[in-house]
């Protein structure tokens, strides 16, 4: 064993020795066009109009904070983000409250029909949300929910649940039997066991499918773009999108406005940038 | 494996606790539809009761407004396979879907492969090439758009480097519209491709690499049997995603063109939204769910009969251990 990896090692510091350069080239080349949009969006923002126009591509001079302060002072800025939080939130406490309680008793339940229900939950990854979308809106209008979180968060929810029962559902079978005897055993009820057992073991698996459903929600577009059509319940991508047509006369206002609208999907993934990544190449690497 | 959940039937719970056979049965259908009834209704009632609905819609003329008695039987099916801006989306689906697994993919494969070695940044590269692939569709096209723009940013940088005569209008002209979107496609979605097939690459077992080089193999013949058949199952989910997603594609279209110039750019949901919400043709957006809804299950079912079989279990269900 250790002669192996001595052997390796040493392959691989040759390895790195001669190729360094043409990696590191490429690294820099790829990453470079990656972040230059973002990075553009983000510095032209203290530009004015006037100076994009004369060249669209130079630095700040002078550098003005008058886009940035007046998206950040303006109220439906922030209404808009809350907006997005409300119906996130709404949307990952039903998906993943609806969908553990299905999981679990589709893992740990006994009873006729349950891999056909478990398909028929399954199916759901093939249906996407578009193809129901008409009647969706004629549901919701009859329902009276237009222009309310709960029109988007709901049909949301309901859409995330085959995702979220796929990767609960094997992260629950992997639980001992034994726990769940002795927890009987105990006096514990199923829901108890449910609540006070399963729940925090399955936590990985809870946060992952919680994140792939916020950051859904966050980022949806088709819903709120059809669903909501009042302003004051605008959600941030609707409300970017919406600027960015209003406002095409004033380019550097709608690139501050970008800039910000980043703030909060970028930050949230650089808090939870393992989770995320691990969750998303995990639930299709196998 | 045991099946645990043998061990959660009554009897074997309560050993030694007689318990009477017909409140037990009804206990559990009590504690079966409390677990399954949240998800099971709100799944119905708002994922298939609307898809069985768009398929009865699209037998008729209707405007979503005023009574449903207009029933033209396939006459909405008819004319969207006669109407060329439809065929014309379907084909720029297809054309995305091909260009994803023609140049996406091995430049995603490429680079993984050039990546996967210890460097210096390695962890920096690996969030800056996500970053697109977190930010929205919304924040990509509104981005794109800026940077598009006649004598734009991208227009600039091009005569400044002096590729002037290869500027292009990007968004306004028909035969360049398609694929500028490829471009912005491939810029959010690639980086989540090369962490995808950076995550399998780590996978493999050094063992096998090494085994090879001792037997004499290039480096180029260790990747190309060892390394590659090995990914094999990545890339097949990775293919699987990328041809949903092209079928499914909407907002980065709508926002950067609204399908336009002249059609150039729609697809099969653009175009529904299109006619659906646009033009208040409700019957004859729901027979468009209906062949975007078929296309895709059909898609996906083949798919996975005659790609994923290979991969035990299959697609997801296998995650999360």
């Amino acid at each position: 064993m250790t002669t192996t990896e001595g052997v390796q090692t040493t392959a691989r510091r040759r390895w790195l020795r001669l190729t360094n350069p043409f990696i590191y080239l490429v690294a820099i080349f790829v990453g470079g066009v990656t972040i230059l949009p973002i990075v553009y969006v983000v510095v032209s923002g203290f530009r004015t109009t006037g100076q994009l126009a004369a060249d669209p591509n130079a630095l700040p001079d002078p550098w003005v904070t008058e886009n940035y302060s007046a998206v950040l002072t303006s109220p439906e800025f922030w209404q808009q983000i809350q907006n997005s939080l409300v119906i996130a939130v709404i949307t990952t406490l039903v998906v993943v409250g609806f969908g553990s309680l299905a999981a679990y008793a589709l893992s740990r339940f006994v009873f006729r029909g349950r891999e056909a229900l478990y398909t028929f939950f399954t199916l759901g990854l093939l249906f996407p949300v578009g193809v129901a979308i008409l009647p969706l809106y004629l549901l919701l209008r009859n329902l009276d929910l237009l222009d309310t979180a709960w029109a988007v968060a709901l049909p949301q929810a309901a859409f995330g649940l085959p995702v979220t029962i796929v990767i609960l559902r094997p992260f629950m079978r992997q639980v001992p039997a034994e726990i769940e005897d002795a927890a009987a055993i105990d006096g514990c009820s199923r829901f108890g066991f449910f609540w006070r057992f399963m729940l925090p073991l399955s936590k990985p698996a809870l946060i992952t499918v919680s994140i792939l459903a916020f950051v859904g929600s966050w980022n949806a577009y088709l819903l709120p773009l059809l669903l909501l059509s009042d302003p004051t319940q605008y959600t941030l991508p609707l409300g970017t999108a919406v600027f960015q047509s209003q406002y095409s006369f004033d380019t550097a206002r709608i690139l501050a406005f970008t800039a910000l609208s980043m703030v909060p999907a970028l930050a949230l993934f650089v808090l939870a940038e393992r989770r995320i990544i691990g969750g998303l190449s995990g639930s299709v690497k196998g | 494996m045991p099946a645990p959940a043998d061990l959660a039937t009554g009897r074997r719970r309560r050993p030694g606790r007689p318990v009477a056979n017909r409140p037990r049965r009804l206990r559990k259908r009590v504690e079966l539809t409390l677990f399954l009834g949240p998800a099971f209704v709100l799944y119905s009632a708002l994922v298939l009761v609307p898809m069985g609905m768009a398929a009865y819609y699209g037998f008729f003329n209707w405007t979503g407004l005023g009574p449903l008695d207009d029933f033209v039987g396939f006459d909405n099916y008819r004319r969207a396979f006669s109407d060329p801006v439809f065929r014309g989306s379907v084909q720029n689906n297809a054309i995305i879907v091909a260009l994803s697994m023609l140049i996406q993919l091995p430049l995603a494969l490429a680079l993984a492969l050039l990546l996967n070695r210890r460097m210096r940044g390695r962890t920096l590269l690996r969030t800056v090439l996500f970053a697109p692939y977190v930010l929205s569709e919304v924040i990509t096209a509104v981005t794109w758009v800026l940077l598009l723009q006649p004598s734009g940013p991208v227009d600039h940088a091009m005569e400044t480097l002096g590729l002037g005569r290869f500027v292009q209008l990007w968004l306004a002209d028909p035969d360049v519209v398609l694929y500028t979107m490829f471009v912005v496609i491939t810029w959010k979605y690639i980086g989540f491709g090369i962490i995808l097939f950076l995550a399998g690459l780590v996978a493999i077992p050094d063992e096998l690499k090494e085994a090879a080089a001792i037997d004499g193999a290039s480096s180029w013949q260790t990747t190309r049997h060892i390394v590659l058949p090995l990914l094999g199952p990545t890339v097949r989910i990775w293919a699987f995603l990328s041809i949903i997603g092209a079928l499914q594609l909407f907002d980065l279209i709508w926002i950067m063109t609204l399908g336009g110039p002249a059609g150039a750019s729609s697809t099969m949901v653009t175009y529904l939204i299109d006619h659906g919400f646009k033009r208040n043709e409700f019957g004859y957006g729901s027979a468009v769910a209906m062949i975007l809804f078929t296309l895709s299950f059909v898609v996906a079912l083949l798919y996975q009969r005659f790609v994923l079989r290979r991969d035990t279990e299959g697609a997801l269900t296998r995650m999360a251990g």
